[in-house]
């Protein structure tokens, strides 16, 4: 089942200037629910567009964006032309009608942006609060959450970022860049966004900031069951992370499906100018020396037990 | 061994608070020589202090204490002139993470010639070194552009350019691929090792990608304000628990090549720091065995 339907999205930049650019051409993608799905691509195929049209923050220029079905830009008057003879619309008068349509589409617009939380690039830039608490409580506030409510949100997900409590109370600019990192990750999070978005989560972090930021949306996908979006430059975080991959260029989707069918066209990625994993780049190496190891191998691990397979049994076992 | 190009003794900076009470040491007696055309990778987790390292070597940041030495120049210890100051920032120039924020002018060309322009170089040598630059980073053609338009990759190219343009003996970059996408990275990355091995510049990499330290003549560990680590990366990749210690991880085949010898299998672990190095210990190792297998089958 899919979570987000694009249906023949297209973008347009600068439409009718000099400018004029195609960040999307007529994209459709389906994003399976409940999955981590990781979008690569380089600097201008168009992937930070698609993130932001997922919660409304760009509309297309054509095309449609569905959440659960629902297409996120509907106007009220279309709406009202689809439902005036559902329930609980048809009993109503015409006017009465427009008014209860209009009121419940402005609604899911406005829910749109809890539902699918959207953490920018260098999302620490944008913390503001006096506290971490406050900070991370910003978003459940304007959800209009009852105090209580709120505060075990802003627990729940200090604790899904592995943020200490001793943290809490700290001014979010007295933390190191990874703290502050995982601050405003939980700030999206304490939403309980069904959809999560990230946009280079790990940007100039070292590893450890890396795996900590990773292990927190990895952990908040598989408790809540949410749907993960990760745009990522990190193959090998992509493939030991995501269950599914969209390889975008100019403006298109390239390539979607599981890690290891991504991953299996090497040639295809190389020609569009981006990276294999390292570890996956030695099995290839290896089976050009003649050695007889699988091709599919995207992590150290699943590395280690086919290398040593190979080398004790001289067998591969593809 | 070439002439030392930097030098420094017990290299101390702490960082006081706005209120001018508490001291928070950042560099905690670092004591290192690096030498005229060393390519240097500087490893180190968020907060060891590898920038303020960097920050001092051009004196961005003044030590709080030791010595620092560059060139022929001891710059601790003493007032220095203005003058003197300029002169150590023209021969070690520094390159940022942001690309965006070292760019200043609205065309590419005169965003180059914003240094030596400031240096006071006279025209018809002005020209010929902003020309030079942009040759050495492969974005003449972009001469006229506006730095806005171009990619993430190219700007880093352009800053880089600005940089060159002042003649520098060393250059110090300060996570300059953190932003960048794999191919922009690519570009920078080979402008770099062209600049080092062409020419002669002393290059100092501060990275937390293991495969760009992977690239260096000589890997610089700093942990807690402390130099950890200073080896070649076969050296430094070898010590795989050290590092992990520290919140750092080898590239994910010298990864591999620890977990198989742990596992038991004696493969040379020596040489480990790129993909073909660490092809050829197996398939070495595999030959090894299979011909050992042989002659028992014989």
């Amino acid at each position: 089942m899919y979570k987000i339907y694009l249906d023949h999205v297209s973008y347009i930049y600068g439409q009718g200037t000099p400018f004029e650019k195609k960040a999307l051409d007529d994209v459709s993608l389906g994003i399976r629910a409940g999955c981590m799905t990781g979008i690569i691509g380089h600097t201008g195929s168009g992937k930070s567009t698609m993130m932001q049209l997922l919660n409304g923050l760009a509309s297309p220029t054509e095309g449609k964006v569905l959440l659960d079905d629902y297409d996120i830009n509907s106007r009220p008057e279309e709406v009202l032309e689809a439902c005036k003879s559902l329930p609980p619309y048809r009993n109503l008068s015409k006017s009465a009608a427009k008014k209860a349509i209009k009121a419940e589409v402005t609604r899911r617009r406005r829910e749109l942006c809890f539902r699918v939380g959207l953490v920018m690039q260098y999302p620490e830039y944008q913390l503001f609060e006096e506290t971490v608490f406050k900070d991370i409580a910003f978003g459940p506030q304007n959800m209009g959450l009852s105090e209580e409510e709120i505060k075990a949100r802003v627990l729940e997900a200090a604790e899904f970022t592995g943020i200490e409590s001793d943290l809490l109370d700290k001014s979010p600019f007295d933390l190191s860049g990874g703290q502050k990192r995982r601050v405003a990750l939980a700030g999206v999070i304490a939403m309980r966004p069904e959809v999560l978005v990230l946009d280079e989560p790990a940007a100039g972090l070292d590893p450890r900031g890396r795996d900590f930021i990773f292990e927190g949306i990895s952990h908040y996908q598989k408790t809540t069951g949410s749907t993960v979006l990760i745009v990522s430059h990190s193959m090998e975080d992509m493939a030991r992370y995501c269950d599914d991959m969209v390889v975008m260029a100019n403006g298109q989707v390239k390539m979607h499906g599981n890690c290891k069918e991504v991953f299996s066209k090497v040639s295809d990625l190389s020609s569009i100018g981006l990276d294999i994993p390292q570890i996956t780049q030695l099995m290839a190496l290896l089976r050009e020396k003649g050695m007889d190891v699988p091709q599919d191998i995207y992590t150290v691990d699943a590395a280690v037990s086919a290398v040593k397979r190979f080398l004790e049994t001289g067998k591969g076992g593809v | 061994m070439s002439d030392i190009y930097i030098h420094t003794e017990k290299l101390c900076f702490s960082y006081t608070d706005a209120d001018g009470k508490a001291e928070h040491p950042a560099l905690n007696g670092i004591s290192v020589d690096i030498h005229e055309g060393e390519y240097v990778a500087v490893l180190g987790h968020n907060g060891s202090g590898k920038s303020t390292f960097a920050k001092l070597l051009n004196l961005i940041l003044e030590p709080t204490s030791g010595k620092l030495v560059i060139g022929d120049v001891e710059l601790t210890g003493r007032e220095l002139s203005d003058e003197e100051v300029l002169q150590l920032r023209r021969n070690v120039g520094m390159v940022f993470q942001n690309p965006d924020n070292q760019l200043v002018a609205t065309i590419v060309e005169e965003d180059v010639a914003f240094g030596p322009e400031n240096l006071g170089v006279p025209h018809p040598e002005l020209r010929e070194r902003v020309d030079g630059a942009l040759a050495a980073v492969d974005m003449s053609d972009y001469a006229h552009h506006e730095p806005h338009r171009l990619s993430g990759g190219q700007k880093q190219r352009v800053a880089i350019a600005g940089i060159i343009a002042m003649m520098p003996k060393c250059i110090i970059f300060d996570e300059s691929t953190a932003m960048l996408d794999p191919s922009g990275r690519r570009e920078v990355l080979n402008t770099i090792q062209m600049l080092n091995c062409e020419h002669g510049i002393t290059v100092l990499n501060i990275t937390h990608y293991m495969n760009e330290a992977a690239m260096a003549d000589r890997i610089l560990v700093i942990n807690d304000g402390e130099l950890l680590m200073d080896g070649t990366p076969d050296e430094i990749f070898a010590q795989r628990e050290i590092l992990r210690r520290v919140g750092l991880e080898v590239p994910q085949c010298a990864a591999l090549i620890h977990e198989l010898r742990k596992s038991g299998i004696d493969i040379d672990g020596t040489k480990i720091s790129t993909v073909e190095d660490c092809a050829e210990l197996i398939a070495s190792y595999y030959a090894k065995t299979s011909l050992k297998q042989e002659e028992q089958d014989v």
